[in-house]
Parts: C-alpha cells; structure tokens; sequence
C-alpha cells in the first residue's frame, strides 16, 4: 500500500513538473521545475530499490548538471528572450507528430504487455546489496564500456572548454 | 506491488513531453532540457526492468546514459554560449548559418 502511494505520488510529481518544463515562459522557471522533475524521478529509483542510482541522480543531476544550466542562464541575458514568441511558427504539426509517437508507444506497450512476462518481479532481496552489486557489474562485465565513458567525459570537457573559449 | 507496465507508461509519458518539449519550443536551452528529461525517462525503464528481472545490469546502463546526459549538457551548453556571443540569440529557429 505505502509502495503504491509513494510510486503514484512521484509519478504524478514528475509528469506535472515535466509538463510545466516544457510550457513555462521563463527559464529559470523550467529549470527549477526540471530540478523537480528530476528528484521525483530519484524518489522512483528509490521506491525500485535503485539506491546508488537514487544517490548519482540526485547528486550528479539534480546538483551537479542543473548548476550547470542555471549558471548559463545566469550568464546569457533573459529579458530579450522572455518577451519573444516562446513556440515554433509549426508547432502544431510538431505537437500532432509527437502526440503520434505518443500513442504508438502506448499501442506498443499495451499490446506488448501479453506477450512479455511483466507479472511476477523478482523479490526485493534479488538487488539487496544495490551498491555492492552494481559495483561489481560494473567492474566485470562493462569494465571497457566504463574505461571508454571515462574517456567520453574527457573529450566532453575539453570541448566544453574549447566551445565556451573567447577566441578559438 | 506495483505492475512493471506501469514504469513503462510513466517513462512513455515523460519521453513523449520530452519530444514535445523538442519540437516545439524555439528557447534552446529549454531544448536542452527537454532532452534530459527524454535520458530521464529512458533510465526509469532500464531501473523498472532491472527490478523485474532482478539483475544489476539496468542500473549499470542507467550509470552509462547519465555519463551521456552529463557530457552532452557540457558541450551543449558550451556550444549555446558561443552561439550567444556571436550571434545574440536564443533561438533555435534562427540558427540557419548552414541553410542557404
């Protein structure tokens, strides 16, 4: 019962914070309800029994990316683009094609539904240790995917330095 | 005990406002963060499905797509603050230096 309460909750949490992201005329407005967005979605990964995941999205999402895009508000200037037409001159067609990607995801998952084994999840204590586990996973089977995402984020940081640099 | 397709209709849910949020604002930076919320969305089914099988191996993928989302932001945002600077917009429909 407390399961079903705390999932509806952050559910119904995270698709109005989601809805009002994407309609919100200020910046920083979306921003802070994407902040939201995001926590509710950790609250979900903890109600899945994702605890290291819960702990990465709130310190790296919620923390660490959402600084980064409040500080590039701060630094570009808001009052022109407040006062400018928020939605593209064909946004109905792009809403119309997204609304189709939409139902066609819900067909998919509602006909798919039969035909997978959704019914029984495994039981809370498969994924007991989380952190332990998802260490050692990550350290067996994906160590080269880890070492290539180490040299991802090197490549991102250095054109982040070389994208934001005054002269190239 | 909360049926798995559930998951699936809430990821569905926030991916799809994720592709709105896409194709119909102009503001890149909110463009940005429709993008997010769309990685977002894709990481609650790998968690969801992790949980139905019972395996770790979904919150591993879930790890690897944040490091993508953590990257991209930092390029993204640095490429919008060298547009800014040079051409004084947010738009992103005015970002035609490649159409003729």
């Amino acid at each position: 019962m407390l399961d079903q309460i705390v999932f509806y909750f952050f559910a119904a949490l995270a698709v109005i914070s989601a809805l009002l992201v994407v309609t919100r005329r200020n910046v920083v407005q979306s921003a802070i309800f994407l902040i939201t967005a995001l926590l509710a979605t950790a609250g979900i990964f903890l109600q899945l029994h994702a605890e290291f995941l819960f702990i990465v999205q709130v310190i790296l999402y919620a923390g660490g990316i959402m600084v980064l895009f409040v500080f590039v508000i701060m630094l570009i200037n808001l009052d022109v683009s407040i006062h400018q037409v928020q939605f593209n001159r064909q946004w109905w067609l792009g809403l119309l094609l997204a609304l189709v990607l939409g139902a066609q995801l819900i067909l998919a998952v509602a006909l798919g539904r039969s035909g997978l084994p959704l019914g029984e999840p495994a039981p809370a204590t498969a994924l007991e240790p989380s952190t332990q586990l998802v260490g050692r996973v990550l350290f067996n089977e994906y160590m080269l995917p880890f070492e290539i995402a180490s040299i991802l984020l090197l490549v991102a940081m250095i054109g982040a330095v070389v994208m934001a640099k005054k002269k190239v | 005990m909360i049926p798995t397709s559930h998951y699936l209709f809430l990821s569905l849910g926030l991916f799809t406002i994720g592709v709105i949020g896409v194709v119909t604002r102009r503001n890149v930076i909110i463009i940005l963060m429709s993008i997010e919320l769309m990685l977002n969305a894709v990481n609650i089914n790998l968690v969801a499905f992790s949980r139905l099988v019972g395996s770790a191996e979904g919150h591993v993928f879930a790890i690897f797509v944040i490091t993508d989302a953590a990257a991209e932001a930092a390029v993204g945002l640095g490429i919008i603050i060298a547009f800014f600077r040079n051409r004084e917009t947010l738009l992103g429909d005015e970002m035609d230096l490649l159409k003729w």
